[in-house]
Formats: structure tokens, sequence, C-alpha cells
């Protein structure tokens, strides 16, 4: 089979809901260069734009995947289908990774209506890479209700997953000690609904002051709700299903405001230009004659400052 | 360059998984993304679980005893999903006894105790060679 | 001796030494990495008086008992039992006329985490790793002709241990036996199953609570009864270091006393009855000075923190098991000689009862003759080397004692860092300690990987082996057996029994009353082991581990 008729496959995988084919394909883009993967993200554009996502992002320890799991149980009560991209760091150093999110949501694994991929960073520093922005369209085309991005909140990932979700979800726990940081970041403005978890703890109530103060500054339309859980390990799940119910609603708010094709237009044009520049750059380097301009000749010459740095970037634009 | 995918898994109900971590851990440093389900897996799950993330290979990690029964229905969960491609290794306490008899249901490797980290790295990497890389 | 008589002695005759003949190594450590010096001295050793003192007086450092084994040798236990109750009772009985004085039962995973044999979830563990009980009918069988009011039990059990408990009280009431006459040890330890075992069933604080109430049950209606053996065993056996074992098992010890006390137990009434349970290892020396560090750290807890005033709460007595982890698949026979070690070991540091592992446990089943070896060991060591005849016969080496207090020190350091995440469920909830353990675990492994420690046999020393034969397996088709058992046992009870006993367990789970005497209705009523469980998941939950790797 040639790759034209490969990706075919794909894509009638894809659209039939199969998830062999849908775990492939999620495979196929993170192994792939873009302009490998482009004649296949075509074929499915046309079936994008109707899940709704869910950015899902908090400290290490703040129990993201428990409430996920949570939140799993709570779609599939409505009938909802489910996806979700668990996203954990790749290791620097060995390029490896342990993605163990899954653990929790194992028993959603049997679920025919439930999709969980754990995706390791590679390379995108810290933040969300264009394989996970490329996986939520496979799983978009495949005609899941939900998708749910869940990242480890490390600053890029957490401001990142923002230029990708409908609804960012952020999560603190009180003890971490992480939450005067995240304010810090600025992380914490990112949010369009906060949860305190593990709100059975110490010092939760005066977490919950504090988020509730700066949600109340937000400029935000609606403005950011803020919940408690207890979603811990244990069986409680108080809060759970506020927070869908909470989702739900913002979700059909953005809807039916102009906020969500505002949001999805603000996604399409950062997008767009991250993909044009990574374009542009591909068909530079392939250009034989700039080439040239940055052989290792050159970059000694710059070096021992025989060239001009701006000189050489004036010299290759020319030559495009 | 396609990433060479592996998931850790612990069917049955024992609770033991200090050599199951012990591997995701030592793979994941060999350069591996490596996806690790917890304990009390039933094969089921598992080979949906390895569907879902497209591994390469499924890493099972048994201490009690079960994995006559256990480790041949997991191969066979795998192939009623269409994922006789996933390649099944597993270690434990398994007697020598019973190696001929895993293997002939479809358990690629067995590792037994005292197995270096060296001895499973060349099997992956020797199988990954000979598995035809199609897209995905 | 003084500490310039060290110094000279380095430097005139040390020095010079080891410049012509290099050590070995240039730096030593315990297996568990704790640094070891070329030799001690008496500079080593603080306080004699107030560290140590006297075998049967606080804090216990050299024993809980003034004359120990001068007055009776620890208890021979062996754990075992696997397929059907009525095998295991033929194993049982078959030990105790081997001279064994105690029966120590292990059950199979589906009795341990609460699934009957016919559910889908005991697919071909049932019979695996101890004896299937799905009902009191399957207890019965377990104790035939074995009089409970001569035998002392031990029951490797856990999330179910209230379930087990309750059939060893109706098993002994339809022998004659008063439940206040019954002994023996339920293991009973949930946090170390959160930590390291892994056969938990419900969330940590509802564990806790049926462990307290079995604890004040048992005060009042068994006095006799061990209410729980806190296990360093499986701390170790899940890769931590000496250190680590003595930590987390004490700062378990704390979180039930302190969850007894919350309820409203008086210290006293129950900490007599509490019991751990240690490993032993191949440093034969570390392994002494971490049982002696233990016995006086919990001495110093049960006194300066709960304010127990009676002795025997201040006491830790312990069981020992060698060390299953250290036993090779490789020339298992090696086996016999580590667990020699490991068992010496466990009585120098003055254990109150021992396992001995057989030489073929890496591999199986132990087969009747490897158990048999397995106990001559214990043998052997109580009546043939000497080491019996008097009390606490490491106590007063320089090492030992420097030891002892290094394990004491590190361990505190532990346990500190544990009250300050506010408790041991706590700990357990962020993962704290099964982070520390599996580092710990990481480490051991990869110095085996790189040579940096030596197994014989397994990184050196190897040789081309025959695969073993004789090994013991459970015969598949048991499975088939107990479920026919069981749907008899169901056909033949009276069901609206069954279901009203339930539904009282259901009320009592939901109120602060004891359901003890509930479970046991349940049992009487012939409700099975996955029926009681199952019960109390629907009011509890079902915990999922924390795993952080």
């Amino acid at each position: 089979m040639n790759q034209n008729q490969e990706i075919q496959k794909l894509v009638d995988g894809i659209l039939n809901k199969q998830i062999r084919y849908i775990a492939k394909a999620i495979s196929f883009i993170e192994n792939s260069e873009y302009k490998i993967k482009k004649p296949f993200l075509k074929l499915i554009f046309p079936y994008t734009g109707k899940a709704s996502i869910i950015g899902i992002t908090g400290s290490p320890g703040a129990g993201k995947s428990t409430i996920t799991d949570k939140l799993i149980k709570a779609f599939r009560n409505d009938n909802k289908s489910v996806a979700v991209l668990a996203i954990d760091p790749s290791s620097p150093f060995t390029k490896g990774a342990l993605l163990g999110d899954r653990i929790r949501m194992q028993s959603h694994t049997t679920d025919p209506f439930v999709y969980i991929r754990s995706m390791a960073s590679r390379g995108a520093l810290g933040g969300l890479s264009q394989a996970t922005k490329d996986a939520i369209k496979v799983l978009d085309a495949a005609g899941f209700d939900i998708i749910i991005v869940e990242t480890v909140g490390v600053g890029q990932s957490e401001i990142d997953v923002v230029k990708v979700a409908d609804c960012v979800v952020l999560i603190f726990a009180p003890g971490f000690g992480d939450e005067i940081q995240a304010m810090k970041a600025g992380v914490v403005e990112i949010a369009d609904i906060y949860v305190i978890n593990k709100a059975d703890l110490d010092f939760a109530q005066k977490l919950f002051k504090e988020i509730s103060d700066i949600a109340n500054l937000s400029q935000k339309q609606p403005k950011p709700a803020v919940l408690k859980t207890i979603a811990t390990n244990t069986f409680q799940e108080s809060g759970i299903d506020l927070l869908k119910k909470e989702i739900s609603n913002y979700l059909n708010f953005i809807k039916n405001s102009s906020n969500l094709a505002k949001k999805r237009q603000y996604f399409i044009e950062s997008e767009l230009i991250d993909t044009l520049s990574k374009a542009m750059i591909d068909k530079i380097l392939s250009n034989q004659n700039i080439k040239s301009f940055f052989d290792k000749a050159t970059i000694k010459k710059i070096y021992n400052k025989e060239l001009n740095f701006y000189t050489v970037i004036d010299k290759i634009m020319e030559a495009i | 360059m396609r990433k060479i995918r592996i998931l850790i898994a612990k069917p049955g109900l024992d609770g033991h998984d200090r050599g199951a971590k012990f591997i995701a851990r030592a793979l994941q440093e060999n350069g591996y993304e490596v996806i690790y389900t917890g304990i009390r897996q039933t094969p089921k799950q598992i080979a949906l679980a390895a569907v879902q993330e497209d591994v390469d290979f499924v890493g099972l990690s048994l201490l009690s005893g079960a994995h006559n029964e256990l480790f041949p229905k997991v191969v066979e969960e795998l192939h009623n999903v269409g994922a006789d491609d996933i390649i099944v290794f597993g270690g434990g306490v398994i007697p020598n006894s019973d190696i001929e008899f895993l293997k002939s249901k479809g358990i690629r490797a067995i590792f037994g105790p005292g197995t270096s980290i060296k001895t499973i790295v060349d099997f992956i990497e020797n199988e990954s060679k000979s598995r035809n890389s199609k897209i995905g | 001796m003084s500490e310039n008589g060290y110094k000279n002695w380095q430097e005139k005759t040390l020095i010079p030494y080891i410049k012509k003949n290099p050590t070995r190594k240039e730096r030593f450590k315990t297996s568990s990495y704790l640094d070891v010096k070329d030799l001690y001295t008496d500079c080593d050793v603080k306080d004699y008086e107030q560290n140590l003192s006297y075998p049967g007086q606080y804090p216990f450092t050299r024993g809980p008992y003034p004359t120990m084994y001068r007055g009776q040798f620890w208890t021979m236990r062996q754990y075992a039992g696997f397929g059907t109750a009525k095998e295991s009772n033929e194993r049982y009985k078959y030990l105790l006329k081997q001279g064994q004085t105690g029966l120590s039962v292990a059950f199979d995973l589906p009795t341990q985490i609460g699934y009957d044999s016919d559910s889908p979830m005991s697919e071909g563990e049932v019979g695996k790793v101890g004896v299937a009980i799905d009902t009191i009918d399957d207890m019965e069988t377990l104790f035939k002709d074995i009089p409970l009011d001569k035998v002392s039990t031990s029951m490797t059990i856990n999330a179910t241990a209230f379930i087990l408990l309750a059939m060893y009280i109706v098993v002994g009431k339809k022998q004659g036996v008063d439940k206040k006459l019954l002994r023996g040890t339920i293991q009973n330890d949930i946090l170390k199953e959160y930590i390291a075992r892994g056969t938990y069933i419900y969330p940590p604080k509802p564990s806790m609570r049926i462990i307290t109430d079995i604890f004040e049950y048992c005060s009042k209606e068994v006095p006799k009864w061990n209410t729980i053996s806190i296990s360093g065993y499986h701390i170790r056996e899940a890769g931590s270091t000496a250190v680590q074992e003595v930590a987390f098992t004490l700062a378990n010890g704390i979180e039930y006393v302190k969850s007894a006390i919350e309820k409203g137990l008086n210290v006293d009434d129950f900490a007599g009855r509490l019991s751990f349970f240690f490993n032993a290892h191949n440093d034969i020396l570390e392994e002494v000075a971490k049982f002696r560090a233990a016995r006086r750290m919990w001495a110093k807890i049960m006194k300066e923190r709960f304010h127990a005033k009676n002795e025997r709460s201040q006491m830790l007595r312990f069981h020992t098991q060698t060390g299953g982890s250290t036993l090779t698949a490789q020339q298992p026979e090696n086996n016999i000689i580590r667990v020699t070690l490991q068992a010496l070991a466990a009585v120098l540091g003055g254990t109150q009862s021992l396992h001995t592992n057989s030489m073929d446990e890496a591999l199986a089943l132990p087969t009747e003759k490897s158990v048999r070896i397995a106990l001559r060991t214990q043998q052997i060591i109580a009546y043939e080397s000497g080491v019996a005849n008097v009390v606490d016969p490491l106590g007063g080496s320089y090492y030992i004692e420097s030891l002892t207090d290094t394990i004491e020190e590190k361990a505190w350091e532990y346990i500190n860092k544990i009250d300050e995440l506010g408790g041991m469920v706590a700990a357990i909830e962020q993962g704290f300690v099964q982070k520390e353990i599996q580092d710990s675990a990481y480490q051991y492994q990869m110095d085996i990987e790189n040579k940096e420690r030596i197994i014989v046999g397994v990184n050196s020393f190897q040789i081309e082996e025959e695969p073993p034969k004789d090994l013991l397996k459970v015969d598949p088709s048991l499975r088939f057996e107990q479920i026919k058992n069981l749907q008899r046992i169901k056909s033949q009870r009276d069901n609206e029994k069954v279901l009203k006993s339930l539904n009282l367990l259901k009320e009592a789970a939901r109120s602060d009353q004891n359901i003890m005497p509930v479970v046991i209705e349940c049992v009487e009523n012939y409700a099975t082991l996955q029926e009681i469980a199952d019960t109390l998941r629907q009011e509890f939950g079902e915990y999922k581990e924390s795993v952080i790797i």
C-alpha cells in the first residue's frame, strides 16, 4: 500500500470511530514531520470543530488525574462520549517518558465511548506540542463529544492549554506551597474555572478565599467560578457533579454568546502563524542556495566576527 | 522516527509492583515511552489500554503464580481487538517449566528473576527492528 | 580507650598499613547504604545505662523479657496454606506433628481482597498464594481436628481481616471454645498495604475505622488476640532500606494508636495487643541493630508521646520472616545459607517468633522437603548454635551499639517528616512514603545491574543450570471445585437471613456502631466473604493507588 492509501485508511478508520485507527493516527502525527502529516490533516480538517475541549491543569499532586477520572464518569452519565489526552513531560536526558496518569482512569478503559491516550511532551519546551494540537483534531474528527486535555502545570503548558481549550480548569490543592508561585507566574489568570481540590485539608478555606479574590478581579465574561472538591483517592466525590455542571454552563454560555467563536478564531490565528513559520522554515531550508549561507564555515566566520550576523540574515532574506 | 512505546501492566490481583515499577523506570531511562497501568488489571483492560495507547510492546508482571491463566488471556484479548502485532513479554515468579507453554500461547519472551535490563532492552531493540514499520 | 588512642592507632598503624595493603574498597557501607567505619571503639557508644538499660526494662533495647530464650525459644511459625481448605488442613497437621508450635495461615488473593472464588476478578488466582475461603464452611474445613484453644494462629490478612477473624470466632464457637480463650494474630495492617503490598479495598479513613472497631471489640471479647501485626516486612520487600523499614513501620504504628485514642479507647487497654512484624536480610549486624533500634524507639513513642503507663504497652514484640526478595532463582540451594544468616540475625535481634523461607520460594510454592529444611534451620540455631543461651549476645559491641544509634537517629528524621506532612495517611496520599521506597528499590536494583552489589549466583559466580524439577503447583481445576462448593452453600442457606444480616451491616457501617458483632452474625448465616466485603464497598468506596514512580 502506498502512503496515500494508508492515509486514506487511517481517515476512514477515524471517521468510523475505530479505536485502533484513532490510536494509530495519533502515533502517526506524533512521529511525523509537518510535510508528511499535512495531507492527512488536510483530509480530517473538514470534520473538526464539533467537540468541546476542556483543558485541565494544575500543579503535580493537585489531583488532576483523579478529577479527570471522575469527570469522565460524570459526562458518561450524561451519555456523552469522552476522549482524554494526558500529557506528561519527556525526560530531557533520556528522551524517554514514564506515563502514569492512566492508572487513575483505568476503570473506563473497557467503556467503548471513552478513549484515553497518554502523550509525552517530546521536546516541546514545557508547552503543548504541535502533536497534541493535532491529536485533538483526530479525536474531534472521530466524533467525541468531549475532549479533555490534561497537562502537568509547570508554567508554559498551563498557558499553552489556553490556546486549545474552550474551557480551562485550573486545579489547586492546599499544602503544596504552589499557589503563591502560580500567582507570581501569572498562570492564575488563564482559568475559566478554579477548583480547590482536597478541600477537606487544612488551609483549604484560606486558599479558597485567596483564589476567590483573584477570580473577582478577573475581567473575564463570565467571571470564573471557584469550586471546592474532595476528589482525592477516596470515595467522597463531593463537588464533581457541581464541577461538571459548571463546565457545561460555561460551555453553553460561550456558545450562546459570541465568545466561543472568538476564542476559536484566536486559536486558528495563532496556529496559522505557528504552522506557517514551520512551513516557511521547511521551505527555506530545502533551498540549496540558502543552505550555503549557514554551513559550518559561515558560522565560524560569524564567530570570528569576519561576517556580521545581521548581514547574513539580510542575505538569506534576499535569496528567498 | 517512530518512538517505541511500551505498556507495563500487572494482571491479576497481586500487589507486588516492585519489579513492574523498576522495569517501567529503567525502560524510561533507556529512552522508551512507558505507560504504566497500575495493579489489578484484567486481561481485557490491558489489551484495550494497549490498543488505545498504540504501544509496540506489552510487558506483564505477575508474582502470584496465575501466569499460565492470565498471560495467554492477554494475548487472546489482543487478538480479539485485532492487535496481534503487539508483542507481549512477561516476567515475575515463573518456573522454567512454564516458559515453553507460555511461548506456545504467544508470549514472545519470559524474563525470570535476575534478568538484567540490558537483556530486556536488547530484546526490545531486536523485535522492533524486525517489526515492519508502517504508518502509525 | 580515648579519642586519642583511636587517632594514634589510625596514624601509627592503620594508615601506613593501608599504604602497603590497600583495602578492598575505599568506602564500606551496610546493605542499606549506611557508612561503615574501619573500627568501632568505646568512643562510639553513648550513655549505656540510659540507652540500653536491661532486658525487660524500659526502653527494652536489649529485649522485652528478662530471660529471653533462656525462658523459652521463639515460636517457630511457618507460613503455609495453599489450594483448598482441605489440603491446607492436612499441611497444618503435618507441621504441628513436625514440632511447629504455632499455625500461620496464608490466604489466596481473592480472599485477601474480598472476592469470592466465582468472581471474574478471581480468575487464575484461586488457591494460588494461599487457601481460598468463601464462607464459614471453608474455615471449618481449614481447622478441622485442630482444637482452637490449644494452638495460636497467625493469619496474614488485612483488608478482610474483620471477616476472617469473625469466621475464626465462629469456628471456635462451633468447636465449643470460648472466644476469650482464642489466641493468635491477624495482620490487619492496612497502611502498609497502601504503601507496599497492595491488598487494600477501602480508602484509608473507613479502613482505619474498621481496624479500631476490631481493637475495641477484641479488648473486651477476645482479650488474648493480637489485633494487629504492624508490618515492616512488606515495606522492606518492596525495596526499602533498613532505616525506612523501621521508620515507616513505627509511623504506621503511631497512626493506629492515634486513631484508637481518637475513638476514645484507653491506650493501655489495647497497646499491649499490638505486635510487629519485621524482615531479616543478609547484613546480619545491621539487622540486629535494626531490631534493637525499633524496640527502643517504640518504647519511647508509647511512653513519651502516648503516655502509656503499662510496661507491656511500651514493649515492642515482633515476628520475623526471612527476606523473600533476597532469595534467588539461580542456584536455589544457596538460599539455605541466606536463610540461615537471616534467621540468625532475627534471633540475635531478639525476635518473638520466626518464619524461615524455603529455598525454592523464588520459583514456586515450597515443597514439603524444602519447608522441612527451613524449619530445621531454626531448630539448629535454637538447639545447636548456643546463641540462645544468653540474652542479647551482641549488646555492648561497639559496632552494634553505634549502628543501633544511627538507625534510630535516621528513623526519627523520617518520623518527624511524616508528622510534618500531617501523619501517615496524609503521607501515603501524597505518595511520599511510596516514592522514598521506590527510590531505594531502584538504587538497589541498579547496583545489582552495575555489579556494585554482588549477589552470588546472580551477577557473579553463575553456573549453567538445569531447570529445577519437583516444583509444587496448584491444580487449576481447584477453582471449579471451590465454586461448586460455594454454590452448594448458597443453595442450602437461608437467603432471607443472609440479606437481613447484610442490611444490619450496612446500617452499622453508616452509624458509629462497632461492626464486629454484625459481621459475626453475617458469617454465621453463611454470607460469603464477598457479600460482606461488597456491602462495605458500597458504603465506603474503593481506594485507588496513587502511583508516583
